[in-house]
């Protein structure tokens, strides 16, 4: 589904070139469920970016379908991201105005969704992150763990192909965490690839791949069985708040 | 169409009821700007309504033609002789000069005495023709104006100002039908007048006393003489060359030098009325400016507001762009935004200004009723202006909008979405 081929993406700081992303090679299939894993700075962020479309790259080719994505206007880069392309934050992105509803339904209202329409499929997303109950409430009247479901049920209410998620549980507890890496698998398992960032191992555990980042490179790339998000212990993740576990 | 589906009015509605003062403030300095045009426009059409109401109904397009004496020898003719018209000339300028349209000869001489029993006064008696009353601009109280068949058979009645009555007359007392003597003459009265002019001009014309012009002729010796012409220019001709085109005639008939303006001179009044209102051409567009002016820092306001607005806003506005959100409809939402509140700001300082004026015109004492400011009646405002304030207010919104809007899309999504 997605063909990277030699990425290559700098920054510059003043008269610095900050060679973040150095020749990536990168193929995701449909349906498949990836961590991306790397140090701060490995260039995990910049690559999920030009994943999503959020920026652009500097060389080499990204390939969507077999569809050439380069130097995309402003335009036609948001089309597809709203047609393609579901994402999900750290610090989860709510808009915090709008109710839970109201949040997941806004990619519609940009697809000019009717109205009617695009309120009865936000709730039924919102019912599929087991949040029925909290349509009304806005963001800051919800835990962590519901805003990060909020923005899963926003991501996912256009149907996109691929779901980008940076850090999603970064900023949850390990039980939160477990529940979010749960509804991603659920996500996963009706055919839409996820792509995680995350430093987590234990997080990368339950999904299927796991890429590792060094310096902007590829370092390791592996497939494994995943662990289930709930029910089993997973080491690392049951004795220490995963901030902590990231940490060390 | 973004203006008509409710989807974009409820985000944008969302999006300035989530800051209420930033809201209110913003549109307080638009809500005064428009406000302040208003007031302005309706003073400015006071102060017009005022002076132009000196001219009080006088035709606008009414000029004058009269006699004097020759300045300069011509066809054999010395130089100070005295121009005379008379029925002849009145016949000849009907028959021949088409861009007249009602023409009034007029005999005037001093100010008789008008007598009744032991009251006595002088007044401005004049010989007019009914056609005068075309061009004067008289409101009669009682009876009538002079007609056709007083002028035919040079009746001995009189038309009287209100000032006549006064003096003449007990409070109370009827003048109808009751007989006054001019210079002499027994008169029957069969009109009371008033002027609809305001001030100096009014009094003067009050003091009037009007009568047929055959009968002016025959009672006071006056032959077939006619003082001076009043007339009004025809539709479609301006007052001036209606007035050139008598003049011409008259000085050809009376052999005078067809550029003697002593001999046959005149004056017209749309001349003057279009000084005046030149004058208040350039008051309007003064107030215009004034008012533009502050409607202008009204909107730099809303456009400032909308800036801080889109810096505070650039996360959501990240998030609204990564989850689909077209840079297009990221910029109409801001100018939308921005052209809202300037709409209902202005709006209300619309209908607020239109209420201030609305009121001291319901203040102010009735227009033609004595007392209160003469210089300034009926202020009011022209729906064309009101209309014109609201287009030039949609057209600053939207341009205040317009760079917040770009500023808003500047800014690539990741960036956005990173500045939290």
């Amino acid at each position: 589904m997605i063909q990277l081929r030699g990425i290559h993406k700098s920054y510059w700081m003043g008269t610095n070139r900050l060679h973040v992303l150095r020749g990536i090679d990168l193929d995701i299939a449909p349906g498949e469920f990836v961590a991306i894993m790397g140090a701060s700075g490995s260039g995990k962020s910049t690559l999920m970016n030009v994943l999503g479309l959020l920026d652009n790259y500097d060389e080499g080719e990204y390939r969507f379908d077999g569809e050439l994505y380069r130097d995309l206007s402003e335009t036609r880069s948001a089309r597809i991201r709203s047609e393609r392309i579901g994402f999900v934050f750290q610090s989860f992105h709510l808009i915090p105005f709008k109710t839970a509803l109201s949040n997941v339904a806004l990619p519609l209202y940009y697809r000019k969704v009717p109205r009617r329409e695009r309120l009865g499929l936000a709730a039924e997303y919102l019912a599929r992150v087991g949040l029925a109950d909290r349509a009304t409430h806005l963001p800051r009247e919800l835990s962590g763990g519901q805003q990060q479901r909020v923005a899963i049920a926003r991501a996912l209410i256009s149907r996109p192909r691929i779901l980008l998620a940076d850090e999603p549980t970064g900023a949850l507890d390990s039980q939160t965490s477990r529940e979010i890496m749960a509804v991603l698998q659920d996500v996963q398992s009706e055919g839409v690839a996820v792509v995680i960032v995350t430093h987590e191992h234990a997080i990368a555990s339950m999904t299927d791949r796991v890429i590792h980042l060094v310096d902007g490179e590829i370092a390791s790339d592996r497939r494994q069985q995943r662990r289930p998000a709930l029910d089993v212990p997973i080491p690392g993740l049951e004795s220490t708040p995963s901030r902590i576990a990231a940490a060390s | 169409m973004i203006l008509f589906d409710r989807d974009h009015w409820q985000e944008i509605l969302e999006a300035l009821a989530k800051n209420k003062l930033r809201t209110l403030l913003t549109a307080f300095g638009v809500f005064w700007g428009i406000f302040l045009l208003v007031v302005l426009l309706g003073a400015g059409n006071g102060i017009q309504n005022g002076v132009l109401r000196q001219f009080g109904g006088v035709a606008t397009n009414s000029f004058f033609v009269w006699g004097g004496s020759t300045s300069r020898p011509w066809a054999g003719l010395k130089a100070g002789r005295w121009v005379m018209f008379d029925n002849d000339d009145t016949a000849a300028i009907r028959r021949e000069v088409p861009e007249v349209g009602i023409l009034a000869p007029r005999a005037s001489r001093g100010m008789p005495n008008v007598v009744r029993g032991t009251k006595l006064n002088t007044f401005r008696v004049l010989g007019d023709e009914p056609a005068i009353f075309g061009i004067e601009s008289l409101r009669i109280v009682r009876g009538r104006f002079l007609n056709e068949l007083d002028l035919a058979e040079a009746r001995k009645v009189a038309v009287i100002g209100s000032r006549p009555r006064e003096v003449l007359f007990e409070p109370g007392e009827d003048p109808l039908g009751e007989a006054i003597e001019i210079g002499g003459v027994s008169f029957k009265v069969i009109g009371v007048f008033e002027s609809r002019q305001l001030g100096g001009s009014a009094e003067w014309q009050q003091q009037t006393i009007y009568v047929p012009l055959s009968t002016y002729q025959q009672a006071f010796n006056y032959r077939d003489r006619v003082g001076y012409y009043a007339a009004t220019a025809a539709p479609g001709v301006s007052a001036a060359a209606a007035q050139e085109k008598v003049a011409a005639l008259l000085r050809k008939r009376h052999r005078v030098a067809p550029d003697d303006r002593r001999a046959v001179g005149g004056y017209d009044i749309e001349e003057e009325f279009r000084k005046v209102q030149g004058l208040f051409t350039g008051i309007h567009a003064l107030m215009w400016l004034v008012g533009l002016g502050t409607l202008a820092a009204g909107a730099i306001g809303v456009s400032n507001i909308m800036l801080i607005v889109v810096r505070e806003r650039t996360p959501e506005i990240g998030i609204r762009r990564a989850v689909g959100a077209v840079p297009v409809w990221v910029m109409a939402q801001i100018v939308v935004e921005a052209v809202i509140l300037t709409a209902l700001a202005g709006l209300l300082g619309l209908a607020t200004g239109i209420g201030v004026v609305e009121l001291v015109a319901a203040l102010l004492p009735a227009a033609g009723t004595s007392g209160g400011p003469q210089m300034f009646q009926n202020p009011g405002v022209e729906p064309g202006d009101a209309l014109r304030a609201l287009t030039v207010l949609v057209a600053a919104g939207a341009l205040a909008g317009v760079a917040p809007a770009q500023r808003a899309i500047a800014v690539p999504p990741v960036v956005a979405l990173r500045s939290e």
